[in-house]
């Protein structure tokens, strides 16, 4: 535990806050949840906002992040006309039953909550703490650990909306969900959102989670995901992360899988100042399997750092990780990597790897792949690179007619191919190669980059995107 | 099966540590405790000049400022500094002119350990310093390396012949301040080796030192400086051991290594403290700080380990590479059985053009104890084309120890290429399996099997420590089945 007392604008407001809008933030809780918040906040205040040095975040320098003010906001904002409009996809052939939100809040012209025939409940966490209690007590809090740093902490003490998604046991559900996450506000903003998923048994859910904001002001997102996994259930997660250069992410999610589940999440970070994506995995079973990927193209200031934590507590498990990167300009990059493997998790595999591409002098990397082994029937490998595109392989394109422009972007395209081929969703993986390509290109402009692709970045406050286009 | 996998497994734990006898010599120690006096006394001891002096208050004020490190994957228990004898040296009875005039208790101690002081050892040409708890008592061969001006004595000899070399390097890779050990060691060292290659000089022998912690409720504090000049070459040895005693004994050692340009030192150890008994009672601290600085262009520091002993090791020796085309080398095997505890590795920090490292590390974990590989591998921004390849490799046997492996991964310029490997597994049944049906033991072929393990260390390491470690190798864990 931190000694030293390191106190920034920004935890001042949000201690301040949680005190001045009390009122507010427990308008929709049940008094168990309102002392799981309380109890949280008191672990806040104990460790303050995250700093260098802990050993998870000492490459990423957030100080002035923290000393920026930012705009807080504790009630849900007025219902908004033509949600249609705001929130649309464009991705051709991809037919997704999508959720959205603004600055944190679930938005929606119909119901807060929808609970289909199967059982299946999606819509806002806020609406949810208010029907489901039931459900969100049992799960709320229990995964995300407050101990391992102070966003988590003060999410769990004051994120009062976010996406609650609920498949009950044996439904397989055959449509992704999308949600989507805007961040449109004309002065800065700090958002906190909280997400529940819920897979029960035998069931399968596809998510796709895409985060964009539309406009240049500075934001601070700090969003904490609680999913859990139930026995024999599979659950396949797509985040997409194309927000603009002022906007600092920190995205946690805790991921809780019971015997014989299966995770495949697949990080794809394309535009962001900061981001930073905490990935923890709880393997509470026999026979479970996890696949985490990720891919970070990023150029001139911005950093990112990708921490993926995986504990195998029980026999037979089965882990992967691999993240690959391309970074331009002065961007920095990050890999923490962490697998523990228990005592008794004999028959453990569990393979990491981190490869990176340097494009100029400026750029930097720091990976940490780390392995912490206290079984003996294992086969564990770590594997980390850092080096630029392959000469030779160059000179082969170059020395059939191709210029080398197209083939450094042959080259780079073929290296992010690893991770995109990953991609099991059809529509999206067609989507993504379009954009890893127009990013390598440098065309994916801080408006063009979203998913959205709203063609009129003058427009005020509109995503006008034509459906039937498509 | 499982009824020959526990003998064996208990057979390895209680083979004994031979090197654990105790030598009765006459020791002349300071008072216990360690105050701003203590400092004082050992440096008026010695017979210091006032650099020293200065040199060793300025570390000893840092180090009351400092606290003990505490993110090593280590359980240490709690040391009080304030109980440990600073200084133990062989009471001197006279000057001694002949090694005949050695106390044969000394003698017979450095027999046991099977390094003999005296002049039988030309034909293996080894030259040796010996260290017996932190004061040098013996170096042979001074002579004949003095002809071809090879400096070659202990760390206080050196201060008082050669105060210049002292005064210019000593400090120069590790700072006073540079960690908590390190300060510590600055303030209270006692003696050490010291060893000056001139230039373009390519030292004939091996030299080798060798330490010994004998006395009780000591720490060892020892210092080596090795300064190759232009175009010089040196092989350095070193082994140490020390008595079975039910406490914990502290070793806080400091190797500074200095390569000029185009110099080369290969700087091997064969450590092997008491490590403790199967209970995890007593047995060395081993908290080294190691590190070598690449200072000309083409020069190059090997280092190479095999660590046996200690009750918990925290070392991790360094290049810093700073001259272009400069290359660092680490290869190391390290072994912990019962309840040790080892956290090692190595760093290597590149900072000038086209600069080569290369990272082998072999940990193998038996028993209930802990092995950790931590490392650092940083290409600085001006380090351009730069190459480092690391491979850690954790064999565990026993499904109660742990390996762990922390690498770190810092680069700053695209034009270098850094790769790390490392896997984590136990002896394959298969393997087992192979040689077992050709009518090998259990036992040897898991002998055979670890030593091709650690092969690919073990190659570098010269001759006559070579088959030190292959022994040790056995010793520690002929057959234990995973």
């Amino acid at each position: 535990m931190r000694t030293e007392n390191t106190s920034f604008p920004l935890s001042d407001k949000l201690i301040n806050d949680f005190e001045v809008y009390q009122s507010d933030i427990k308008q929709n809780d049940t008094e168990k949840i309102y002392n799981i918040r309380k109890l949280a906040f008191a672990d806040f205040l104990k460790q303050g906002l995250p700093t260098q040095t802990l050993e998870n975040w000492r490459n990423t320098n957030l100080t002035d992040v923290y000393n920026e003010t930012y705009n807080h906001y504790y009630q849900s904002p007025e219902k908004i006309e033509d949600i249609d409009k705001i929130f649309q996809c464009n991705v051709p052939h991809l037919n997704t039953l999508m959720l959205a939100s603004l600055n944190g809040w679930y938005v929606s012209k119909d119901e807060a909550l929808t609970k289909l025939a199967n059982g299946v409940i999606y819509g806002s966490f806020a609406a949810a703490l208010l029907e489901y209690p039931e459900i969100i007590e049992k799960h709320f809090a229990k995964y995300a650990d407050n101990a391992k740093n102070g966003f988590t902490a003060i999410n769990t003490a004051m994120a009062l909306d976010g996406f609650f998604i609920y498949i009950p046991d044996n439904v397989e559900v055959k449509q992704p969900i999308q949600i989507v996450n805007i961040i449109h506000h004309d002065k800065n903003i700090c958002l906190q959102s909280r997400n529940l998923i819920i897979v029960g048994k035998n069931s399968k859910l596809t998510l796709i989670h895409c985060d964009d904001s539309y406009n240049h002001q500075k934001s601070l997102s700090n969003t904490v995901s609680e999913i859990f996994i139930d026995e024999n259930a599979s659950f396949d997660h797509y985040k997409m992360q194309n927000v603009n250069n002022a906007s600092t992410l920190i995205n946690s999610s805790f991921f809780h899988l019971e015997r014989n589940a299966r995770i495949c999440s697949n990080g794809l970070s394309l535009n962001g100042g900061i981001l930073k994506n905490d990935n923890y995995v709880m393997m509470d079973g026999e026979g479970c399997e996890t696949n985490i990927y990720g891919l970070y193209l990023m150029d001139r200031k911005q950093h990112i750092d990708n921490l993926v934590h995986v504990e195998h507590l029980h026999p037979n498990c089965y882990s992967n990780e691999l993240y690959k990167g391309i970074l331009d300009d002065t961007a920095s990059g990050v890999f923490n990597g962490h697998v523990i493997v228990h005592k008794d998790a004999q028959k453990t595999n569990a393979f990491q790897k981190n490869k990176n591409i340097l494009l100029t002098d400026k750029a930097k990397v720091n990976s940490k792949p780390f392995l912490e082994i206290y079984a003996d029937d294992v086969k564990c490998s770590h594997g980390a690179t850092v080096g630029q595109l392959d000469t030779e392989a160059m000179f082969y394109i170059r020395s059939r007619g191709i210029g080398e422009h197209n083939a450094k972007m042959l080259l780079m395209y073929a290296f992010a191919d690893e991770i995109i081929q990953k991609i099991s969703v059809e529509a999206l993986r067609y989507r993504v190669e379009d954009m890893v390509k127009k990013r390598l290109r440098g065309e994916l402009s801080v408006c063009d980059q979203c998913v959205l692709h709203c063609s009129h970045p003058e427009k005020e406050f509109n995503f006008e995107i034509d459906m039937t286009k498509v | 099966m499982a009824n020959t996998k526990n003998n064996i497994i208990e057979e390895v734990t209680n083979s004994e540590y031979k090197y654990g006898f105790v030598t009765d010599i006459e020791m002349d120690t300071a008072p216990i405790g360690l105050t701003e006096d203590t400092v004082r006394f050992i440096s008026s001891k010695k017979n210091e000049p006032e650099f020293l002096l200065a040199y060793r208050l300025k570390a000893f004020k840092k180090w009351q400022e400092m606290t003990q490190p505490q993110w090593a994957h280590l359980n240490i228990p709690e040391i009080d500094y304030q109980n440990i004898i600073y200084y133990a040296a062989p009471k001197k009875k006279k000057e001694l002119s002949s090694l005949d005039e050695v106390d044969p208790a000394l003698l017979e101690t450095f027999n046991k350990l099977g390094i003999s002081l005296d002049e039988q050892k030309k034909l293996s040409g080894v030259a040796v310093d010996a260290v017996i708890d932190s004061v040098s008592v013996k170096t042979t061969f001074t002579e004949t390396l003095a002809k071809q001006g090879i400096i070659f004595c202990s760390f206080s000899d050196a201060v008082q012949n050669h105060p210049d070399l002292v005064k210019q390097y000593m400090g120069s890779v590790v700072p006073y301040g540079d960690n908590y050990f390190a300060a510590l060691n600055s303030a209270v060292f006692s003696d050490g080796s010291f060893c000056y290659i001139p230039k373009g000089v390519r030292c004939p022998v091996e030299l080798s030192t060798y330490f010994r912690i004998n006395a009780a409720n000591t720490g060892q504090f020892e210092r080596t400086l090795i300064i190759a000049d232009e175009g010089a070459y040196v092989s350095y040895m070193e082994g140490c051991t020390a008595p079975q005693r039910d406490e914990n004994q502290l070793h806080a050692a400091i190797v500074e290594i200095i390569a000029l340009k185009d110099a080369e030192v290969k700087y091997s150890t064969v450590q092997n403290w008491y490590p403790g008994d199967k209970n995890g009672v007593g047995g060395i601290f081993n908290f080294v700080t190691k590190r070598g600085i690449c200072k000309g262009s083409n020069s190059k520091i090997s280092w190479t380990q095999v660590e046996t002993g200690s009750s918990i090791t925290w070392k991790y020796p360094s290049c810093i590479l700073l001259g272009d085309n400069s290359v660092g080398e680490f290869y190391s095997v390290a072994i912990t059985n019962n309840l040790q505890q080892a956290d090692t590795g190595s760093k290597m920090i590149h900072l000038g053009k086209n600069t080569k490292s290369t990272i082998i590390s072999k940990g193998i974990s038996a028993g209930y104890s802990n092995n950790s590989y931590r490392g650092l591998v940083k290409i600085s921004k001006n380090a351009i084309n730069s190459r480092n390849y690391s491979q850690c490799d954790s064999l565990l046997m026993g499904d109660k120890c742990g390996a762990h492996t922390w690498p770190y991964i810092k680069t700053e310029n695209s034009s270098s290429i850094v790769e790390h490997e490392a896997t984590t597994s136990k002896i394959s049944e298969d393997q087992l399996f192979y040689c077992q049906q050709r009518g090998i033991s259990t036992e040897s072929a898991i002998g055979l099997i670890v030593n091709g393990y650690a092969k690919e260390v073990l190659n570098k390491l010269p001759m006559e420590f070579a088959v030190e470690a292959q022994k040790l190798l056995s010793i520690s864990l002929e057959g234990s089945v995973g």
